[in-house]
């Protein structure tokens, strides 16, 4: 028998009062151990299955692991995929799997169902893989049984595989690995070098062919992602930091190499493959940071992929990706659904499009008119007839305008770049001045005057300059991590610490994006009883009300009148209409009726967030002046505008005209910091200087995005701004201290006294120090 | 000076195993999942139940 629905209800245990004993989310007044039925169910699911030592070393964010009362009825059985064997597997991204104990809860959940062979997932990557021995349609249990528990999943996607496949970064590792092994076993015999001036000459050249034998494979090899991104930047006519590293290491492994040869005092093969080994090191952690933020924004959208049900011709319904619906396809649109695919339906239908129009009412459609893709039906499920498929529909559309947005920014050129510019030609300058002076001047052996010409190059080698951004931005990029804050791009800090203005979308940013219930004194035993009826329905107003009220439980034996409301015995919920009363202006109401009882009106709005009116004020602070621009109407717009205290606002835009405003505002020399979530602003947001989305934007809007806040509300951008201005000064800082090393260094070289013990010295401790003073930018 | 002989290629070929070590486990993407595996050696259970052969 299976685990699933075998699970007991346990005693209650010593818990801390204050949190839910599943999700950890604070009670409220009156809760005794769990925020909602869900928690309780899975916390007695956990206990079942004699895992609830799970509790006791469960990190999550507090709420992250409520299991929603309704869970998208996605048809999983498709993805299964038959092994050879005849076991079936499954591979899912898996989100709120944030900490090990969650990653031992999955697997072990899973591996105590009878029929499951393995399961394994990926912490980082958030990936599950099952397998299970049987039939496909057990996929759906066993996704169940993780919903109960609280983790959502969705199909592994190959936007995930994109993201976490990372061919460079192995290959970047692996160079590291290279580069380390060989400068550390070239050391052990530079050192016997250095120090054994009692050594013979034959001695010393045989250890100079073993340091060669090693140096020369390890230069070549490790070396070879600078040496491709430098023949880059030779053809793209752009000197780059990369080249002056090829050019230094070559330079050095060579001239090492002749002095071998001849059996100079001394070789630098260590100076070359430890400055390889050092600058990977920092390429592999720069990587890595935002290598996790991209698999992050992956899952997001994973779990927001498009799903719809395509009614066949003998009335039976199937679930298809939105992309393999075609013109003419019939689908049906459940209740609170997101339209994936642009259409007409032959019944009026309610739709919600703020993310297509900015409109914050839900707003009727005829018979027959056109029904925009990304809008959320708000009234009965329908069948629609798609007019276009998902590559010509308006999504698609929107997201041509993006790419072309995109191009026309043009390219951003990092600090790290612009300062190579300068500081390229006159390091080769300097070498090719030393090597001039020491030969033509001073009459030196063309080899010595060579040496000194290559150890300038190689002390110059911008090791600590190629350090210093890198590891500011791992620093600053994992520090926003922490704090919600996904960084998607390389240059988006760099970017957001010079912006000078807020442009701030409407609904969905400034606002919850989503109708809330506006308390307007009705009996809390009556919001309670309501809302227990209310959970049984996806209905976007139902849903509000029932997360106004959470500790409610799901009332049973609830009946659902399709497009009109939810009865039980003789208590109605729903338009007014059904309950009785005119019908609603703008369908933002519910009604509830008992019995005979006098009829309750609940009104919803879209409500502005709570931090709305603190995160503009923060950003005047920080010196970003806020701008609203919204495509809803004149009023709505200016009333947000006055209570989130921002003064200039442009209402009716559309994403044309959003785009147009921002591209305005960077002709007039602004540098503007666009925030946005709905598919009408992911052009605006393409265009922008750096642009933000906040929780829960569409996945348009997060793909154009440089930053994906994961977190309700806008409260991080002001953490964010601060840490992206701190990160740059102290990248700053960095370039300084690694000139003013070489402002001591080159003379030295210039000279003629640089010794591969000093050159080894010089390289580590700059190197420390940049990455030392990188540490600090992790403080907001 | 003998002894170098000897100590020398020991050395080497030590740091070599070391090198190989590395590369395979970076080519059988150990690499892939690290706070998954710096979590998992905590886990001490095994699966209560007997996999089906």
């Amino acid at each position: 028998m299976s685990l699933i629905g075998r699970a007991e209800p346990v005693a209650p245990g010593a818990v801390s009062a204050a949190a839910c004993a599943h999700c950890g989310a604070r009670l409220a007044p009156g809760q005794d151990r769990f925020c909602c039925t869900g928690c309780e169910g899975a916390h007695a699911l956990v206990a079942g299955l004699g895992l609830a030592s799970f509790y006791g070393r469960q990190a999550t964010e507090a709420g992250t692991l409520r299991p929603e009362a309704m869970a998208a009825g996605l048809d999983l059985a498709p993805f299964a995929e038959t092994m050879k064997d005849g076991t079936q597997r499954l591979e899912l991204v898996v989100s709120g799997l944030t900490c090990g104990a969650c990653v031992w809860l999955v697997e072990q959940a899973l591996a105590a169902e009878p029929d499951v062979l393995s399961a394994r997932a990926s912490l980082s990557a958030r990936r599950l893989t099952v397998t299970w021995r049987g039939e496909a349609a057990r996929a759906n249990d066993l996704v169940a049984l993780l919903a109960r528990l609280g983790f959502r999943v969705a199909p592994w996607s190959p936007a995930c595989l994109r993201a976490t496949e990372d061919a460079e970064g192995r290959q970047l590792t692996r160079a590291l690995g290279i580069a380390a092994f060989g400068s550390m076993n070239i050391m052990l015999i530079s050192v016997a070098v250095w120090v054994g001036t009692d050594m013979g000459p034959a001695l010393r050249h045989g250890l100079h062919w073993l340091a060669a034998l090693i140096g020369m494979p390890v230069v070549l090899i490790a070396g070879l992602p600078f040496y491709k991104s430098a023949w880059a930047a030779i053809r793209a006519g752009r000197p780059s930091m990369d080249l002056a590293i090829s050019l230094g290491v070559l330079a050095t492994a060579l001239m090492s190499l002749s002095e071998t040869i001849h059996n100079g005092p001394y070789t630098w093969f260590d100076g070359a493959t430890m400055l390889l080994a050092l600058l990977l090191a920092g390429r592999v952690f720069d990587r890595a940071a935002r290598r996790r933020a991209r698999q992050s924004v992956a899952e997001l959208l994973a779990l927001q992929e498009g799903i719809v049900t395509r009614l066949l011709a003998d009335g039976r319904s199937e679930a298809i990706p939105a992309e393999r619906a075609a013109a003419g396809d019939r689908i049906l649109v459940a209740v609170g659904e997101r339209l994936r695919l642009d259409g007409v339906a032959a019944d009026p239908a309610l739709l919600d499009a703020a993310t297509t129009t900015g409109e914050s009412v839900p707003r009727s459609f005829e018979p027959g008119a056109a029904l925009p893709a990304g809008a959320v039906n708000m009234g009965a499920a329908f069948a629609m007839t798609v007019t276009a498929a998902a590559k010509d529909g308006s999504l698609a559309a929107m997201a041509r305008l993006l790419e072309r947005a995109e191009q026309a920014k043009g390219r951003f050129v990092a600090i790290a770049d612009r300062a190579s510019r300068y500081y390229v030609p006159v390091v080769h300058a300097v070498a090719a001045v030393t090597f001039a002076v020491w030969w033509g001047v001073l009459d030196a052996p063309w080899q010595v005057a060579l040496v000194n010409a290559v150890c300038v190059l190689l002390i110059t080698c911008p090791c600590a300059l190629a350090l210093a951004v890198p590891a500011v931005q791992v620093v600053s990029v994992g520090a926003l991590f922490r704090r919600g804050v996904l960084v998607t791009s390389a240059t988006a800090l760099e970017r957001l610490a010079t912006a000078d203005l807020a442009v701030l979308d409407k609904t969905g940013t400034l606002t919850e994006g989503r109708p809330v219930l506006i308390p307007e004194g009705q009996d809390p035993e009556v919001v309670a009883r309501a809302a227990a009826m209310a959970r049984a329905s996806r209905h976007p107003l139902a849903q509000a009300l029932a997360r106004a009220c959470p500790e409610a439980p799901a009332a049973e034996g609830v009946r659902e009148v399709p497009g009109q409301g939810l009865e039980r015995g003789d208590a109605r919920l729903g338009s007014p209409a059904f309950c009785g009363l005119g019908p609603s202006a703008d369908g933002m109401t519910l009604v509830f009726r008992d019995g005979a009882a006098e009829p309750v009106v609940f009104r919803f709005a879209d409500r502005m967030r709570e931090d709305a009116p603190a995160a503009v004020a923060a950003l005047r602070e920080l010196g970003l002046d806020a701008e609203l621009l919204s495509g809803d109407g004149e009023g709505a717009v200016s009333a947000v505008a006055w209570q989130a205290g921002i003064r200039d606002w442009r209402a009716g835009a559309d994403p044309v005209a959003k785009q147009a405003r921002i591209a305005a505002l960077k002709d007039a020399g602004r540098r503007p910091l666009m925030v946005g979530d709905g598919i009408n602003d992911a052009a605006a947001l393409a265009a922008a200087h750096v642009s933000a989305s906040p929780a829960g934007a569409t996945d348009l809007a997060q793909t154009a995005s440089d930053l994906v806040l994961q977190r309700e509300g806008l409260g991080a951008l002001r953490a964010a701004i601060r840490i992206a201005r701190r990160a740059q000064a102290i990248a700053r800082e960095n370039i300084g201290l690694s000139l003013v090393y070489n402002v001591f260094a080159v003379p030295l070289a210039v000279a003629g006294l640089v010794t591969p013990l000093v050159a080894a010295a010089v390289m580590a401790s700059s190197s420390i120090v940049v990455v030392l003073n990188a540490l600090r930018a992790a403080k907001e | 000076m003998d002894s170098l002989l000897l100590l020398i290629p020991v050395s080497l070929f030590l740091g070599l195993l070391g090198l190989i070590g590395f590369l395979w486990a970076l080519r059988s993407r150990q690499y892939e999942d690290l706070d998954g595996a710096a979590a998992r050696i905590l886990f001490d259970d095994q699966p209560r139940k007997e996999t089906p052969p």
